[in-house]
């Protein structure tokens, strides 16, 4: 069974050659191709979890067999994995759920390309969920900046590619600034592979020398994350990316791209600075503070917004401030709960984004106040839409209940953050519900005229597919978050 | 003063290196002309590959490749960064050349290359 150990090498290369093959493949080809490369890349996570959880020890891969000062190496134990299969069912079930409005989109003949950008991604979040090597990791992260980009601007409307380039912009400076930390990372300890510079950072800690030049690497490393996954004051870019970008990109965007540079940054936050350095260092009291305060900011910015997309948008930004509130709390609880969040906006946002499009279809307009009664004409589209956006509330028997639950009894192991934290909590959830409703309501509101076009079932059919996929994940984790919340802490041990 | 002036001195590759990248960092962030952006993306990663092949340099050490026959490793220089360097550069042309094809389509469809204005007129354009 130790074979399986060999997989996510494999799931890398397997993933570059399907995307070369795909740039020559016909669109359909391509898209199966591409559909049944996340399925591989979900089974074949799920058997190194199970792995991962039989053996309960994390696994080093050394490629080519060279040990660590000369080779490269890849590390997994149970959270890696799990995300990994995440993401790849993501992805999966975005591109199911978003190709009619794919085919709408895309010029013909450039769907293929769509493809060979998603496939590039997933190779990229492989390698940002299992590197062992921070420079590694600097490559990938400009893959997947590069390849994301690409599934933007691959719909041609002015206002999308104007998207894709203040994306890119802000990816860029993230990555630069990434590249200065972990050159200044080098300079002082002489390593890439994480291990060592845990070892080689925890000795410079005790002993006290180059604390600048070590507290500005961490701090440029983590900024220059954290402005790749969109926290504030860096959200800027977001709605307009998130809001015109072809609904499957925009699932995959916010809901797994986001994500992997976010588990990156947890990546190496364990495994090189050590928590007990970073959390001593102060940026994760900076952290804090930004969370919380997107947090607050993109829920009002939601709030005030008309348009049903660049609202969701919006939300994302406040939901990447969670996710880095929980990081900065504490190491256990705190780190658990935003894992658990991670989770939970994986399999909440894209059905948002997906449905937000079935809606928009029948309602023929993007603005809130035309959606009036357009639930009553796409059924599955408002309940997958009202689901979610229960979820994102924290009602109960939802994933995101579970995860404000666990924000909450992390605050609790903190007790200087406990009033702010909690503070926060319920005003965020107040304006989550004010806003969300508003549009749930609007969508079973009696339909202003009854002569309005329904959607052919015909359109539906892999749209349904993915929504009720996508509905079934949120509920069953959501009552049965237990076993899910038992194997992270165990992940998070093995980090 | 004398000694602070002395150690700029030593780490003056450093020095100029954090400089070029600030300078390419707010020319990034802040300047309206896509082309200026994109010239600044350039001069921030060149200076992080200046910073990385000056660490990697030592003085009077031979290029890292064996001609005489001289294997000692203290005779040559560390060839680890300029590897780094070597990716790092294939990366940064990438990336230079999604932003200019990007800025291209732009110009083909907006006539101007000042994003400020592009903004206003695609906020038009979607009515937004």
């Amino acid at each position: 069974m130790a074979f399986v150990v060999n997989f996510p090498l494999f799931a890398v290369v397997l993933c570059l050659i399907c995307s070369v093959v795909s740039s020559v493949l016909p669109g359909r080809a391509a898209r199966r191709l591409s559909l049944s490369l996340c399925a591989l890349v979900a089974i074949g996570a799920a058997l190194l979890l199970w792995y991962g959880v039989r053996t309960g020890a994390a696994t080093t891969y050394l490629m080519g067999h060279y040990p660590h000062p000369w080779g490269n190496e890849l590390y997994f134990g149970i959270l890696e994995p799990l995300l990994l299969c995440v993401f790849a069912i993501v992805m999966g079930l975005c591109l199911l759920g978003g190709r009619k409005h794919l085919s709408e989109d895309l010029e013909d003949g450039k769907h293929r390309l769509y493809y060979v950008m998603s496939d590039l991604v997933l190779s990229a979040l492989i390698v940002l969920c299992c590197t062992n090597d921070l420079f590694t990791g600097y490559v990938f992260i400009e893959i997947c900046t590069i390849s994301s980009c690409g599934l933007l601007m691959i719909r041609q409307i002015g206002r999308t590619t104007l998207a894709s380039i203040r994306y890119m912009i802000f990816s860029l400076i993230g990555s630069g600034l990434f590249l200065l930390g972990v050159i200044l990372l080098y300079a002082i300890t002489g390593h890439l592979l994480m291990p060592n510079l845990k070892e080689a950072i925890g000795a410079l800690y005790e002993s006290g020398s180059y604390r600048i030049v070590l507290l500005s690497a961490i701090s440029l490393i983590t900024v220059g994350l954290a402005i790749k996954s969109g926290l504030f004051p860096f959200h800027f870019w977001m709605p307009d990316t998130y809001g015109y970008a072809t609904p499957a990109s925009g699932g995959i965007l916010s809901g797994i791209v986001s994500k992997g540079y976010i588990f990156f940054l947890l990546r190496v936050i364990f495994r090189v600075f050590g928590t007990n350095v970073f959390y001593r260092s102060g940026v994760s009291n900076v952290l804090y503070v930004f969370g919380a305060i997107g947090i607050v900011v993109g829920s009002i910015s939601a709030l005030r917004e008309k348009d049903v997309f660049r609202m969701i948008a919006y939300s994302s930004a406040a939901q990447i401030g969670y996710i880095y509130m929980g990081i900065s709390l504490s190491p256990h609880l705190g780190v658990l709960a935003a894992l658990f969040h991670i989770l939970t906006h994986a399999f909440t946002k894209p059905p948002l984004f997906l449905s937000s499009a079935q809606l928009a279809d029948v309602s023929g307009s993007r603005k809130r106040g035309d959606w009036r009664g357009a639930g009553h004409k796409n059924r599955l589209a408002a309940l997958t839409f009202s689901i979610c956006a229960f979820s994102m509330i924290g009602i109960p028997l939802t994933m995101g209940f579970v995860s404000k639950y666990r924000f909450a009894a992390a605050a609790f192991e903190r007790a200087s953050l406990l009033v702010p934290t909690l503070i926060v909590l319920a005003l965020s959830t107040i304006l989550n519900g004010w806003y969300f409703m508003r549009v749930v309501i609007a969508l079973y509101m009696p339909a202003a005229e009854a002569d309005a076009p329904r959607a052919k079932p015909g359109d539906r059919g892999v749209y349904a597919v993915s929504a009720i996929v996508f509905i079934c994940l949120n509920i069953i984790c959501g009552v049965a978050a237990e076993p899910l919340v038992l194997l992270l802490e165990r992940g998070l041990a093995l980090l | 003063m004398r000694e602070l002036l002395l150690r700029l001195w030593d780490s003056r590759i450093a020095v100029a290196a954090v400089i070029l990248f600030a300078v390419g960092f707010v020319t990034l962030l802040l300047h309206r002309n896509l082309l200026k952006k994109i010239i600044g993306l350039n001069i921030m990663d060149t200076a992080a590959y200046l910073l990385l092949t000056s660490l990697g340099y030592i003085e009077n050490r031979l290029s890292p490749i064996i001609r005489s026959g001289e294997t000692d490793p203290a005779l040559y220089v560390n060839p680890l960064p300029a590897g780094l360097v070597l990716t790092g550069i294939v990366v940064s042309v990438s990336v230079t050349a999604v932003m200019l094809a990007l800025t291209v389509r732009l110009y083909q469809r907006y006539h101007s290359l000042n994003l400020d204005e592009i903004y206003a007129m695609a906020q038009k354009e979607h009515g937004v």
